[in-house]
């Protein structure tokens, strides 16, 4: 009896510096953009009892910062249209046709998910330089979707194959075109994994700074990542702004995380779960 | 008649449908990748493509001053893939058994336990870098008030800890995935199964090893291949806080870092080398294939069937 209650004890205690473990620097982050600059010299941790709000504007005055996060929602909203509906076409064909071609077609997009995009990327800037695509939002939109569209097709060509067969022929009896049998049939029903899919597309691509580092000069068309690393440098001495700057980064995902944990989850792992 | 018109218009909306994702992926993954593996065997000055060069581009990385470079990164993409499967995961499963057992409370510390995955790893890099700081950062100000002042050092600033301080970065944003995934392994095995097991009398401990561990190789097979491609593909962590070169010192080196630098040219040789690096993709690709087909083949044949 008080071996079990122990090793309850026990995991909870896991449980708890674990929580704790991810929560302070978070707090730290947080806490660390309201206060002066001038107090981080004397001590390093301390509670902002006045919150220094300038940090902030400051941070978003000159309009950098802002068009920043301007440009990389136009770049993750953009891709993510791209991906939902390429995926969604491939995904109703993969998933509910049998055609000659079928398993070579699913072999090929296999085959873009193992190859990692990272190693591809000289042909691809140079590609893309011939293409006049270099320093392009477009051209970022179309690497970003042809990266995931891989496991995006794959993602919805299983949620299409889950559907019973009879729908197709009894929507296709009452005349119904396969345009219209996909889209007023079919992907209402499939919402859930174009949920998935976007989750597992769209927060990489806000996150990623790699991409925009190798294909993206202009200052004015910098993602909010990218223009981190600028950000960093004009600050470094500045750690007031330079927090508020990291927090405003990282503010729109985590308050999104906190309204759609769930989904998120779900997104995040799909390539790893089965089912 | 009809079922030829259906047939017909099926065959126009399959490729109405499936061209423009297909020929997204062929124009940007597939065609450059290839072109990737053409570009190794050729000689190049800058961005120009010059003459057919065989494997020389090869043999090149295996000479002076490539080769001390290259076996160096190659060291630290398997110490730091080492330290993540001991560390990393063995965490990730005792946090998901904690998750697991919990009967209230689940939801939030699962939430807690996944945030830092969804950071992106700039914002993580950036944060660790000032927490880290040697004079300002909090973590040396806290050693020091414990009294551990002795241990208080410049954590990413030498060469003997740059390493180990960026796997534990590492470890911060990354545990809550193989949690994550251990914990729906966990949930996706019967529960007639403990049941069985409690009855006959198994202590917590015995049906953990001898039931819910075996049963959970699928999950360990999924989290050994991702981090087998992650840590030999390692680059924006790394990048970010040692920058192109792995300081302090190279001790940072990987891989993907050495990759980025022959291609791009970097701070301290300003000329790029496209040839040997594109040899260096080349077997950074086959490393990664090699490593990860073989190894889910051999671990898919000790999974046991639930």
């Amino acid at each position: 009896m008080i071996s079990k209650i122990l090793t309850g004890t026990f995991f909870k205690a896991v449980l708890i510096l674990n929580a704790v473990m991810v929560l302070l620097p978070v707090f730290f982050l947080f806490n660390s953009s309201l206060r002066e600059t001038g107090s981080f010299a004397a001590n390093p941790i301390e509670l902002a009892r006045k919150p220094a709000w300038s940090n902030f504007t400051q941070v978003w005055a000159g309009g950098e910062f802002p068009n920043f996060l301007k440009n990389s929602l136009i770049i993750t909203l953009g891709s993510l249209v791209v991906i939902l509906i390429c995926a969604l076409g491939a995904g109703f064909i993969l998933g509910r046709y049998q055609f000659k071609g079928n398993n070579l077609i699913y072999g090929f997009v296999l085959t873009g998910m193992l190859v990692p995009a990272k190693l591809a990327i000289l042909p691809l800037f140079i590609q893309l330089k011939w293409m006049h695509l270099i320093d392009s939002h477009f051209g970022l939109i179309l690497v970003y979707a042809s990266g995931a569209l891989p496991a995006a097709i794959f993602i919805m060509a299983g949620f299409f194959r889950s559907l019973p067969a009879d729908i197709d022929n009894a929507a296709r009896i009452d005349g119904a075109s396969e345009f219209q049998l996909l889209r007023m049939v079919l992907a209402p029903l499939v919402r859930p994994g174009l949920a998935i899919v976007a989750i597992y597309s769209a927060i990489p691509i806000w996150n990623d700074f790699f991409l925009p580092l190798v294909f993206i000069q202009s200052p004015e068309k910098k993602t909010i990542m990218q223009g981190l690393t600028v950000f960093f440098g004009e600050y470094s001495s500045q750690w007031g702004v330079l927090f508020a700057g990291l927090t405003m980064a990282a503010l729109p995902l985590i308050i999104l995380y906190l309204l759609l944990s769930e989904q998120f989850i779900k997104g995040l792992t799909a390539g790893a779960v089965k089912g | 008649m009809q079922s030829r018109t259906l047939k017909q218009q099926q065959r126009k909306f399959i490729w109405l449908f499936l061209t423009p994702g297909l020929l997204t992926i062929l124009v940007f993954t597939t065609i450059p990748a290839l072109t990737t593996l053409s570009y190794a065997f050729f000689k190049w000055n800058g961005f120009v493509r010059g003459s057919f060069a065989g494997i020389e581009n090869f043999q090149n990385l295996f000479k002076y001053p490539w080769r001390d470079q290259f076996f160096a990164a190659l060291t630290h993409n398997t110490l730091v893939f080492i330290a993540i499967m001991v560390i990393q995961t063995s965490l990730g499963i005792l946090i998901a058994y904690a998750l697991f057992r919990l009967k209230r409370g689940q939801r939030f510390f699962r939430t807690v336990t996944f945030l830092p995955v969804i950071f992106s790893l700039v914002i993580v890099g950036y944060m660790w870098q000032v927490m880290l700081n040697s004079y300002f950062g909090p973590i040396n100000k806290i050693l020091t008030d414990i009294g551990l002042a002795s241990w208080a050092q410049p954590w990413l600033g030498q060469t003997s800890t740059a390493l180990p301080t960026l796997v534990f970065i590492n470890l911060w944003r990354w545990v809550g995935f193989p949690a994550i995934i251990f914990l729906a392994g966990l949930n996706a095995i019967s529960h007639d199964f403990i049941e069985a097991a409690q009855i006959d009398g198994a202590k917590e401990g015995q049906i953990f090893r001898k039931i819910l561990f075996p049963l959970l190789a699928p999950s360990m097979t999924i989290i050994t291949i991702l981090t087998f491609i992650g840590a030999f593909e390692w680059f924006d962590l790394p990048y970010v806080i040692g920058g192109t070169v792995g300081s302090p010192s190279g001790s940072t080196d990987t891989l993907a870092l050495m990759f980025y630098r022959l291609s791009f040219g970097s701070a301290d040789s300003v000329s790029n080398n496209i040839g040997v690096g594109s040899a260096l993709g080349v077997i950074i690709f086959i490393i990664v294939g090699v490593g990860a087909g073989v190894g889910s083949n051999l671990m898919r044949r000790r999974e046991v069937e639930q």
